[in-house]
């Protein structure tokens, strides 16, 4: 084991020591009477499925809720859970490790009286299964992965079509570089990453034939130094324009800034932090779909939903909670006018960020002619496309 | 840029915050306690310095109040080992969480805020020196204040009166007791500089490399910096080398995929360990000698209780 693994493991337990004197899960008591006065919101239970009449929904998160990133934006989701209906008790856990401490975690939770649980991160998806097994009565609801084998009855995973906008970002990019290099620093080769960085560089090829996507990996969610090193490698070989898929994002976005480099967000608005170099990103707005699937499950029809699957919306339905960032100063009006047109393109039933043919980096055929639905995008994105420099960390 | 100037120019930058709790706890070792929270001083440091700097503005005074906050949580070390008599590695891991609770405890404000950053200074003529000159001239103040520090450091261990006192209280506390001296003291400020060293390097981290506040951003940077000393046996020259040998690891495998070239991460995360664990088998024997004998008491009573 390396050195450096133990002191997250460390720390967890540490975290554990802790939540178990109640000091890391903090809990968002409503008053009764606020409930009472306003007239519940909650809509009344119509089936008896998992999780109805929950008066408490738990969320547990990998890292911390004010990340300028991922668990930021899930924590803002579950904090307009709170507020289109405060008759409901909100337990958040932040820094849930992905092993059988998120196990416990959500155990606490469930023996606290949640009947609806919302496990954020990719790697919470075995306990959130081991969990949903022990208790059919719960919800337990997983953000991003997806179940491989047969869903159970109260349980499902959620996620927006992340790769649509990191698509229409990629045109952004394309437009802008001059070197015709961009860079993508990424933390792990897991499918959701891969399509991001497809979609980027096919973006980019769609308005701009000459340009390239440079990978590097750091094998860290966040670890801001290899951040701030993997921008300055790329930033040597000629990258001009920089995204990332990191939980944490300022180093990146602040290293570009200083480099007078230009950078797309990923995760949350940080063009604050790159007044100049910003172009544009994706960003989360997951309240609604938050909102949707408590509902759901309180009204006891959870199980046959559309949430008890692997539930994916995007720009087809017209509600995906992954959305595009403002733009920054450098982009042009015309640069505008391609992206609405791809973003009406890839949201009709004729359009796909990935669609056929798309080639894989070594020449076969990655999509053959057609649309792929997102299931299929999500299935077949395992290595990069064509324009991509860099290769998969080996094992 | 060519592969070795890249990789040369990211292993002192990145190994910087290494060197600096490296120096540090050479200095604890000397002296015979083991700190084995080096990891929370640097996050102490990273933490108070980004803080300070967002507060006021001066990076400068941010750098100092790393320092102050490194040298913090190691007084409580050596409060509970030297006058307490605890156990000095249990403490180290024990002062170490209580690092990462509080910075993380109070380092959530700052996640967002925004703070000046040291800036990189080229030095005139020397950073036009081949190869060398990029790699260490053109880098920011707080790898210059490291390039001082470790002759600075190697001359008072070694050659200065208070070197000899430091050494003392590790190899042979009595001779001291017989000469006159109080030990204690010696031991107290042995560690308190070695805290504050680790809170410059926590310093650099956040106020030079990253530009940010991260909760647990050091990510083990402090166990390696106690690796590099017991690879160093605590000589600052060797120290510096190890250090950058560290830093070198890290700035290899962005540069190597940058080029496109593919690597397996983990291998390359793990070299540094490697070698590491290499030199030490081949010179255990000599480097027995070598360690304090106050500092072998320590891992005698460790293994012994």
């Amino acid at each position: 084991m390396r050195i450096r693994r133990l002191v997250p493991a460390l720390a967890v337990s540490f975290a554990l020591l802790t939540a178990a004197c109640g000091d890391s899960t903090s809990s968002t008591k409503t008053p009764a009477a606020t409930g009472a006065a306003t007239g519940t919101k909650t809509p009344a239970a119509t089936g008896t499925g998992p999780g109805v009449g929950s008066k408490k929904v738990g969320f547990i998160f990998v890292g911390p809720k004010d990340d300028f990133g991922y668990n930021q934006a899930a924590y803002q989701g579950s904090q307009a859970v709170k507020k289109k209906h405060p008759e409901l008790e909100i337990i958040t856990a932040e820094n849930v490790p992905e092993d059988d401490n998120a196990t416990r975690v959500m155990e606490k939770m469930i023996s606290d009286g949640a009947k609806i649980i919302f496990a954020t991160s990719y790697g919470h998806l075995d306990p959130a299964l081991k969990v949903a097994a022990a208790h059919p009565d719960v919800v337990v609801i997983q953000q991003g992965n997806f179940i491989q084998t047969a869903i159970p009855k109260n349980s499902g995973t959620y996620f927006g079509t992340v790769y649509e906008p990191v698509y229409l970002a990629g045109i952004a990019a394309g437009k802008s570089t001059k070197s015709n290099k961009l860079g993508y620093v990424y933390a792990f080769p897991i499918p959701q990453t891969i399509a991001n960085i497809n979609a980027f560089e096919l973006g980019a090829l769609s308005v701009n034939p000459a340009v390239q996507t440079y990978v590097v990996n750091t094998s860290n969610w966040c670890d801001p130094a290899k951040q701030a090193e993997a921008a300055k490698s790329l930033f040597a070989q000629g990258v001009d324009v920089i995204t990332q898929h990191q939980d944490c994002t300022a180093t990146i976005t602040k290293a570009a800034e200083e480099a007078g480099k230009m950078v797309v967000g990923y995760h949350a608005d940080a063009s604050s932090l790159a007044p100049k170099g910003w172009v544009t990103g994706s960003e989360w707005a997951w309240s609604d779909l938050f909102n949707e699937i408590v509902e759901t499950s309180i009204a006891g029809t959870f199980t046959g939903s559309k949430f008890n699957a692997n539930y994916r919306v995007g720009f087809k339905d017209g509600k995906n909670p992954f959305v595009q960032s403002k733009f920054g100063p450098a982009v042009t009006d015309d640069t505008k006018k391609l992206i609405e047109t791809a973003k009406a393109a890839i949201s009709s039933a004729q359009g796909s960020p990935f669609k056929g043919p798309v080639l894989a980096q070594d020449g076969s055929t990655l999509f053959p002619a057609g649309i792929p639905d997102y299931a299929t995008v999500e299935s077949k994105n395992t290595v990069f496309v064509k324009g991509v420099v860099g290769q998969l960390p080996k094992n | 840029m060519s592969l070795g100037s890249e990789v040369l120019t990211g292993g002192v930058r990145g190994g910087t915050s290494i060197l600096f709790a490296a120096l540090g706890e050479s200095i604890c070792e000397l002296a015979g306690v083991v700190y084995l929270g080096t990891e929370g001083s640097m996050l102490a440091g990273a933490l108070a310095a980004y803080a300070v700097a967002a507060e006021t503005g001066h990076p400068w005074l941010g750098a100092g109040a790393g320092a102050l906050a490194g040298g913090a949580l190691a007084l409580v070390h050596a409060y509970v080992v030297l006058s307490r008599k605890a156990n000095q590695l249990a403490t180290g891991l024990v002062v170490l969480f209580l690092g990462l609770g509080l910075t993380s405890l109070f380092g959530a404000t700052y996640v967002q805020a925004q703070a000046p950053s040291f800036r990189p200074v080229a030095i005139p003529v020397l950073h036009s020196i081949p190869l060398l000159g990029k790699a260490f001239f053109t880098q920011d103040p707080l790898v210059y204040l490291s390039l001082v520090a470790v002759p600075v450091i190697w001359w008072i261990i070694s050659r200065s009166r208070w070197g000899v006192l430091l050494r003392a209280a590790g190899e042979r506390s009595e001779v001291l007791v017989t000469h006159g001296h109080r030990i204690l003291p010696i031991q107290y400020a042995a560690v308190v500089t070695g805290g504050m060293l680790a809170g410059i390097g926590g310093a650099h981290l956040s106020t030079a490399y990253t530009k940010a506040w991260f909760e647990n951003m050091v990510q083990g940077r402090g166990f390696v910096a106690v690796a590099v000393v017991m690879f160093a046996a605590r000589q600052p020259f060797k120290v510096a080398g190890g250090a950058y040998l560290f830093g070198a690891a890290l700035a290899l495998s962005p540069a190597l995929q940058a080029r496109g070239y593919g690597i397996n991460q983990f291998a390359l995360d793990a070299v540094p360990y490697l070698v590491t664990l290499a030199v030490l088998i081949a010179l255990g024997r000599r480097r027995s000698a070598d360690v304090p004998e106050g500092l072998s008491k320590v891992f005698e009573t460790a293994s012994a209780g």
